[in-house]
């Protein structure tokens, strides 16, 4: 068994908020490069020059790459073997948070009551915690500072068995089509497959974060996210949606076995400042 | 495609010769108001109270900036979806104000009183705020201090880079953009 202290995994929680809210990664840094190279609209050309030229100032002078510095989502994988010690993990991940966005010159985007209230709660706490007891003594983390703009672009639906490939391409299509251009394009789609409604959306939430450069190890979905990216970018929706070929960066599916009576699809959209960090303690 | 330069306040004149896809670049004075300012405003129009600036002839960015490091005028401060003040929208307009400044579609409401009142609604490219702070060279809180980033913020402005999406005949930039671009065959 391993024991980690609870603080260090604070430390390691603020860190990661500060360098994702300020860096953006390279994998999207290229893909932004390669979109303008590609994009056949000079006003897209135009937007896109902007957004590079942003991202060089965020990371230059350590400041946030977009205002909205986002709910805080934070995973956790924690191997079994492991022993947190010295304080209650949630508290230390919330103060964790408290002291990234005060220090950080992060924005406060969090109302503690989502109907009635909503009063800001001044230090964006609390942050969405997914954990997942792995094997081993390790422990991983992953930070998504995740921006309401393409948050509120999100949908759900549980599709029917016979709905097919064909009814997830239309889904997709659909839900970029009808809030894409709100969302900050060029997209990054996170999709999750099967499950329940809940982790279809939580598989969706990882994908935005998957590295650009990678697809689905099994072929069939890796056609289908290529199938499904070829789609989108014929939508003409184009950089920051006033038209263009260059929507979406990418499209990253993940998979779960599901019910024998459903076929649960999340789309998770993502803005092209798709910001996360990660760390392995 | 050349730059327009706007020397701000708006100009009736020239707002009518802007047309929907030009790019310009903003100088001078504008102001931040985001979901619970306009609620705020809204509730003002409605009520006949006094609103804490004179909208006639003004610009409203939708924006809600993050904190100002130090040294700087302002934090990070770019747009947010326009389409959520929607509804306060046409009251504003008719109040005088003449444009606007966001990102994202707009109601068919919000552009008939834009066509009514010969305002304009440019946009800022989402998600670049860092570079837009870099634009505003003085802020400061005008009202509604205590509702944080979403108080109502003056700021100077200069070369602060926006484009025409919506122009005061009602040109949608959002319909007229993907139209062209849109390769995908109708079913």
């Amino acid at each position: 068994m391993r024991e980690i202290e609870a603080d260090k995994i604070g430390k390691t929680v603020y860190d990661l908020i500060l360098k994702a809210s300020y860096e953006i990664g390279d994998d999207v840094l290229l893909a932004l490069q390669e979109a303008r190279e590609i994009e056949s609209s000079p006003l897209g050309r135009s937007i896109l020059d902007q957004i590079l030229e942003n991202d060089r100032i965020a990371d230059s002078e350590h400041i946030a790459i977009c205002q909205d510095t986002g709910i805080c989502v934070i995973f956790m994988d924690i191997g079994q073997d492991v022993h947190i010690l010295g304080g209650d993990l949630n508290e230390v991940l919330c103060d964790a948070v408290r002291r990234a966005y005060t220090e950080g010159y992060l924005r406060k985007s969090m109302v503690s009551d989502p109907l009635y209230d909503r009063l800001n709660t001044q230090d964006n706490t609390p942050p969405v915690v997914h954990m997942r007891i792995v094997p081993g003594e390790n422990i991983e983390i992953m930070v998504i500072p995740k921006g309401f703009g393409s948050e509120n672009a999100s949908a759900v639906r549980m599709l029917a068995p016979a709905a097919g490939e064909a009814g997830v391409i239309d889904f997709v299509a659909e839900t970029v089509q009808s809030k894409g251009a709100n969302a900050c394009p060029p997209l990054i789609i996170g999709i999750g497959i099967g499950g329940t409604m809940e982790s279809a959306a939580i598989m969706a939430k990882r994908m935005t974060a998957r590295p650009l450069n990678t697809w689905n190890a099994d072929p069939r979905y890796r056609t289908l996210e290529q199938k499904i990216l070829q789609h989108i970018n014929t939508l003409g929706i184009g950089p920051a949606g006033v038209g263009g070929n260059c929507t979406a960066l990418t499209v990253n599916i993940e998979t779960a076995p599901t019910h024998i009576a459903g076929m649960p699809v999340a789309v998770n959209i993502c803005c092209h400042a798709a910001r996360h960090s990660h760390a392995v303690l | 495609m050349g730059m327009i330069r706007i020397d701000l306040p708006l100009c009736r004149e020239q707002l009518k010769t802007l047309r929907a896809g030009d790019e310009v670049r903003l100088f001078g004075i504008i102001y931040t108001a985001r979901d619970a300012a306009h609620k705020r405003l809204a509730a003002c129009i409605r009520e006949g109270k006094t609103l804490p600036f004179d909208l006639r002839g003004q610009i409203i960015y939708y924006a809600g900036p993050a904190p100002a490091s130090p040294g700087h005028a302002v934090g990070p401060a770019g747009p947010t979806t326009s389409g959520r003040m929607d509804s306060y929208t046409p009251a504003l307009l008719d109040a005088g104000l003449l444009g606007m400044i966001g990102k994202g579609k707009r109601s068919p409401e919000v552009i008939s009183a834009m066509k009514h009142n010969g305002a304009v609604y440019f946009g800022a490219v989402g998600g670049t705020a860092a570079l837009i702070s870099r634009r505003i060279i003085n802020s400061e809180i005008i009202a509604y201090k205590d509702l944080g980033t979403e108080a109502i913020h003056r700021f100077t402005v200069a070369d602060f880079p926006a484009i025409v999406l919506i122009d005061s005949l009602g040109n949608d930039l959002y319909e007229i953009g993907p139209a062209r671009y849109r390769t995908l065959p109708e079913k």
